[in-house]
């Protein structure tokens, strides 16, 4: 938990306040269950599916999905990792580094990709993974799997599947990791002391 | 909004977390290199003019191929196609050329300084592609990359974050050498021990502000060496006065098969080309395993599309966001 909330500061000393847990662990769990049973029910089957997690808060959740869909039906499916600095439209306005390694194991033409992000807001971050995907070849579909929506979309983006719905404030933050999803905003560091 | 690293001038521009930078951000473009479309839009809508006032064919491909594989438009100005025969000063070329918008300006020239002075006229981030006897960053900082690599590969994990306790032996025309110079600043900010071995009428007058120890004799340093670096005989700079001859030289200087057998089993030996081979290198060694040369050249374009993005493109120098999860 720490580490997130070193990601998630801001430089000019703003921290990420928590203010209500809305998913405990158990909740994350059944949520991602749930989705591996529509992943597997839409496809029908895990026949060319590809699980790809966007870099950082995408991955552990990812992870976890492809050990539940191989649990379900005793397979296992390729996972991968995805870091979009790259493809952000955002570059040179503030700054854009890639944090992890990207790490795509197959060729994705005509795989069925599930993105994995943690949290879905204005959609630029998924708009950017398309991209990045596309060139990793020509996937037959590409379909979304977030933990949290929480709405204010720029583009015309919207998840295949989502944990839950959560209505927020624009200058709130969404926390989500294994051990739940927490509700906060930013706020100075030394209001938060 | 004023970055500190607008420039790439001198390797002591970045420093040893500068450096750290560039070499994580070389990893990113060496994982693209690899895809099926092996080009991001990084840069989309920028432009990277390649001034090459002194002719290298390899390093303006290299900077070329760098700046495509972000997606950058490229333009090439060649002095041999251009008004400077016909007697426009540098000054007006280089105002042309940023009259034109550019962003990136990547120039080279025989006159030490010249990439310095070209930040006076053009609102472009300079890159040193190489400037008299001065400097060549780009160089030592493929250089630098091209040996975590392979300590990497050796010793598998994470790649090293610097070079404590790793002896870089540089042979050659140290004196005119800019490749060296850059080198030097670049292996000792990240803790390497350097040992230059050159003639005493190729090592520059003075070495009391360099960071490093010098001798004539490589035998002796040859077997204590992890890397060693050859530079070229330039005979172009050297001219013939300071050498009595190139087969004296390669007898003494030179990586011959028989110096060869008495490196380190693991030793790494590079050169940043073009070499030639039966002056500074013997054939058979140019092809050995420990041989880097090929490696070296590769890793170029990586790094290079790392410099560029690291002035245009990360926005470092303006405050530091990453993406939390939350805000994605």
């Amino acid at each position: 938990m720490a580490e997130r909330e070193r990601k998630l500061a801001r430089p000019q000393g703003r921290v990420f306040a928590p203010r209500a847990q809305v998913m405990d662990a158990d909740g994350v769990s059944r949520a991602l269950r749930r989705i591996a049973h529509e992943v597997i029910e839409r496809n029908h089957g895990l026949d060319q599916v590809v699980v790809v997690g966007l870099q950082t808060g995408g991955v552990p959740l990812a992870t976890r999905l492809v050990r539940v869909l191989g649990e379900i039906e005793g397979t296992t499916v390729p996972l991968g990792t995805l870091d979009v600095a790259f493809y952000r439209d955002d570059i040179g306005l503030r700054p854009v580094l890639p944090e992890e390694v990207t790490d795509i194991p197959v060729d994705l033409t005509g795989a069925t990709v599930v993105l994995v992000d943690d949290v879905v807001f204005t959609g630029r971050t998924v708009r950017a993974a398309l991209d990045a995907l596309a060139d990793h070849g020509r996937a037959r579909a590409i379909q979304l799997a977030v933990m949290v929506d929480r709405g204010h979309r720029e583009l015309p983006i919207r998840p295949d599947y989502v944990g839950k719905n959560l209505p927020t404030r624009r200058d709130e933050l969404v926390d989500v990791t294994l051990d739940g999803v927490t509700i906060g905003e930013l706020v100075d560091e030394r209001a938060a002391r | 909004m004023t970055a500190p690293a607008r420039h790439l001038l001198s390797v002591s521009d970045l420093g040893r977390e500068g450096i750290g930078e560039i070499m994580a951000l070389a990893d990113s473009f060496k994982e693209v290199s690899g895809r099926t479309i092996p080009k991001v839009p990084a840069l989309r809508g920028k432009t990277v003019a390649t001034l090459f006032f002194e002719a290298s064919t390899r390093t303006r491909l290299s900077f070329e191929a760098a700046a495509r594989r972000l997606s950058a438009d490229v333009m090439s100005f060649a002095p041999s196609a251009s008004s400077l025969e016909k007697g426009e000063s540098l000054r007006d070329t280089v105002e042309t050329i940023d009259a034109m918008g550019v962003d990136a300006m990547v120039v080279r020239h025989r006159s030490s300084g010249v990439p310095q002075r070209v930040t006076a006229w053009t609102s472009a981030s300079v890159v040193n592609a190489g400037d008299g006897q001065h400097e060549h960053p780009t160089q030592a900082l493929l250089d630098c990359y091209t040996i975590r690599e392979a300590l990497c590969d050796r010793h598998g994990g994470d790649p090293p974050s610097d070079f404590a306790g790793l002896r870089i032996g540089i042979v050659g025309d140290v004196a005119h050498s800019r490749v060296a110079r850059s080198g030097v600043l670049a292996f000792s900010a990240l803790g390497a021990e350097v040992v230059l071995v050159a003639p005493r009428t190729l090592l520059p007058p003075s070495l009391d502000s360099w960071p490093v120890k010098a001798t004539a004799d490589f035998d002796s340093v040859l077997p204590a060496l992890d890397v060693v670096y050859l530079l070229r005989i330039q005979a172009e700079r050297a001219g013939r006065v300071l050498l009595p001859g190139l087969d004296e030289y390669h007898a003494r200087f030179g990586l011959t098969a028989e110096r060869a057998r008495h490196l380190q089993r693991e030793a790494l030996v590079m050169h940043p080309g073009p070499m030639i081979r039966g002056v500074e290198i013997a054939p058979e060694v140019a092809d050995l395993p420990s041989s880097l040369v090929t490696r070296q050249v590769r890793n170029g374009v990586f790094v290079r599309s790392a410099v560029l993005f690291h002035l245009l493109g990360s926005g470092l120098g303006t405050e530091r966001i990453r993406d939390g999860g939350g805000d994605a």
